[in-house]
């Protein structure tokens, strides 16, 4: 066909990705060095992470039995009576699952109010910084607070309570209610960052279709960032399936999950138990160490946990970008 | 300038006015040239490309004639440019229907700054009134008055009034107003939901009882044939809106617009973000639309504004200028002002 355009030598087709650039081994020696340096962090952080990842795999999985994850924990004089993990892995799935429920409409209602009204802005200031004050708080300092809350004869009702009367503030709602403090900051900045990196034109599309504040923020902007929402929680969720101190001072620590009272449900709430944590700590060697076999067990089924969510957050990471077609087909012409 | 010697410029000035651009490119040394569908390129030769192919390796179909631009042609000063009117846009309504918004007095400031001083104009039904001028003149200020989008601005101040049908817009709850003056704004945004739920989301009234997909499915296609986009998606109204092209995803934004049928539809710059091609489409939309609601355009694009007004609005600093036919304002022009900035001497 005819070409309406000037005839050109033509070269040879592409055989190569990349053009000629400048080489390392030119560089000067300062900057060589900086870049050796940083490869040199980069391999061995990889290094520490495949040695952590491959130990507790070879001594987890050299451990673990599928009737592991099913048998009850047990007292018993060896390792072959003590039962399996089943009661730590419920107690670790019934927390998660108060702390987030606790935590998810706090964190998103408050995000919501910081990214989409904020005012007056320095009480959004304060409410920021509150957020991060807690975000920097150690676990153990949260743990110490709720206990001291939680044994109030107010909270009574909510906790554990000995044979005697005595209020201990442990239960599964107590170290739910301080769990939900640990998911919270995660949970709040991934929304918040969420909320304001949606453009201004997508709201201001909403009000010119004669949409409300409140109707462009549940139709339009939370349906948008749900994936930065689904961050958040799998990030929250996996702060709380990692967290001990709580566990230790407010859930109780005991063997099996206990129940207090008679109504179904509450009681269990009201109850007592343990988590992967506190499981691992107390059957380590430095713990009272009746079991180190059964921890590596158990802190391996931890660490796929917690690897799997990683994962997880990764995942809903890409299939965002694929969602508002930044890597997709299509786009602006 | 600097001593490089090749400078790369992708697409730099879609979303400029007509005045950034010009400085740009006289800064650059490099004469103006006008391509054929008035978009400045300032390039004196061009290279058409075909996807991922150049034009020569295109292949067994011959390239439409329209889809060549400029090839290898000398620069062309600006000059007073040719009128050119596409006879498919004709007046569709001989006389103009009636008066649907009368802007009177009206004035806005910024924070004590004053972007728009005292306007008045009035927008009738079934014709285009296209808002020019250069950048920073009040125009898309005005514009975003007309349906209160400049209240968001916590800033802003307005003095003036601004009648919808005989109605103050500022007695109207503000969501009935723009849901009667829709507007379709610079960059196509579609919501990231499917196309079927995009149009719906504007026909949803705020409501505990939502309406089912059943009843809203004929009005949501009859939006989409008015915007001339059914055709083209008809297949899979469930795809994600942000799957489709720029012009389709602008189209997409003008029927979400006029499903509610509206009386007045706003465009603030509906193509300066696409190519040719979409606009072509786009400026032929306008020219159906206009049979049924009045259409208020803000542009930097004279030759769009000659193809597609009816009416031609020249703000300049926050003053309307000069108001009235399009053939009057650019053929004869009252104002010395108008009359440079219409042939390009400055802007």
């Amino acid at each position: 066909m005819s070409v309406y355009a000037p005839q050109l030598e033509t070269g040879s087709p592409p055989t190569s990705k990349r053009g000629r650039r400048s080489s390392p081994w030119t560089w000067r020696w300062r900057d060589r060095l900086v870049l050796a340096c940083a490869w040199t962090a980069g391999l061995g952080l990889c290094a520490i992470a495949a040695a952590i990842v491959l130990y507790m795999g070879y001594r987890g999985i050299e451990y673990l039995r599928p009737g592991l994850l099913f048998t009850r924990p047990a007292i018993g004089q060896s390792q072959s009576q003590t039962g399996g993990i089943l009661d730590p892995l419920i107690g670790t799935a019934l927390l998660t699952l108060i702390g987030i429920a606790l935590a998810f409409p706090l964190a998103v209602s408050c995000a919501v109010w910081i990214a989409e009204y904020g005012r007056p802005s320095w009480l959004a200031r304060v409410v920021e910084s509150t957020i991060e004050i807690v975000a920097g708080t150690p676990d153990i300092v949260l743990a110490l607070f709720g206990l001291s809350i939680f044994q109030l004869g107010v909270f009574a009702p909510l906790s554990f309570r000995a044979e005697g009367g005595g209020v201990y503030g442990r239960s599964f709602i107590a170290a739910g209610a301080m769990m939900s403090l640990i998911a919270l900051p995660p949970l709040f900045a991934a929304t918040r960052d969420g909320l304001q990196a949606v453009p201004e034109h997508m709201r201001e599309a909403a009000f010119a279709l004669g949409k409300t504040r409140i109707a462009t923020i549940r139709r339009v902007l939370l349906p948008s960032v749900r994936s930065n929402i689904a961050t958040g929680v799998t990030l929250g969720v996996s702060r709380i399936i990692g967290d001990t101190a709580i566990v230790l001072l407010l859930l109780g620590e005991t063997l099996h999950i206990e129940t207090q009272g008679p109504v179904p449900i509450v009681n269990l709430l009201r109850g007592t138990g343990s988590t992967l944590t506190s499981y691992v700590y107390d059957n380590s060697p430095a713990g009272e160490g009746a079991a180190p076999q059964k921890a590596y067990a158990a802190a391996f089924v931890l660490l796929v946990l917690v690897l799997g969510l990683n994962l997880l957050v990764d995942r809903i990471g890409r299939s965002r970008d694929r969602a508002t077609g930044l890597s997709g087909v299509g786009g602006v012409a | 300038m600097s001593p490089d010697e090749l400078l790369l410029m992708d697409d730099p000035f879609t979303t400029e006015d007509p005045e950034t651009a010009h400085r740009v490119r006289t800064a650059f040394g490099s004469q103006a040239a006008r391509n054929e569908r008035g978009h400045e390129d300032g390039a004196p030769r061009a290279y058409e490309l075909d996807g991922a192919r150049p034009h020569e390796a295109a292949g067994v179909q011959e390239v439409p004639p329209v889809r060549t631009i400029v090839l290898d042609r000398p620069p062309i000063p600006i000059a007073p440019p040719v009128r050119e009117r596409n006879p498919l846009r004709e007046p569709a309504v001989p006389t103009a229907g009636p008066e649907r918004l009368r802007v009177s007095d009206l004035s806005i400031a910024y924070d004590g700054v004053p972007a728009v001083k005292s306007v008045s104009l009035s927008i009738h039904q079934g014709e285009v009134l296209a808002l020019i001028g250069p950048s920073g003149c009040g125009k898309t200020t005005l514009l975003r008055t007309l349906n209160r989008l400049t209240e968001l601005t916590p800033s802003a101040v307005r003095g003036g009034r601004v009648l919808l049908d005989g109605e103050d817009i500022h007695e109207l709850v503000d969501t009935t107003l723009r849901t009667r003056v829709a507007m379709v704004f610079q960059q196509p945004n579609p919501f990231p939901m499917s196309i079927f739920d995009n149009v719906a989301f504007a026909l949803r009234e705020q409501s505990r009882k939502r309406p089912r997909r059943r009843e809203l499915e004929p009005l949501v296609i009859d939006a989409l044939r008015r915007a001339g986009l059914y055709e083209e998606v008809s297949g899979d109204l469930d795809r994600p809106a942000l799957r489709l092209s720029g012009g389709q995803q602008q189209r997409l934004c003008i029927a979400r617009a006029i499903a509610p049928r509206p009386e007045v539809l706003l465009m603030d710059e509906p193509c300066s973000a696409l190519d040719p091609i979409s606009t072509g489409v786009i400026e032929e939309l306008i020219g159906e639309l206009r049979r049924e609601l009045a259409v208020v355009i803000v542009t930097h694009n004279l030759a769009q504004a000659r193809r597609v007004a009816d009416k031609v609005a020249f703000m300049y600093l926050g003053d309307l200028i000069e108001y009235g036919t399009a053939d009057e304002v650019f053929s004869q022009p009252r104002a010395p002002r108008t009359r440079d900035y219409v042939q390009g001497t400055f802007g």
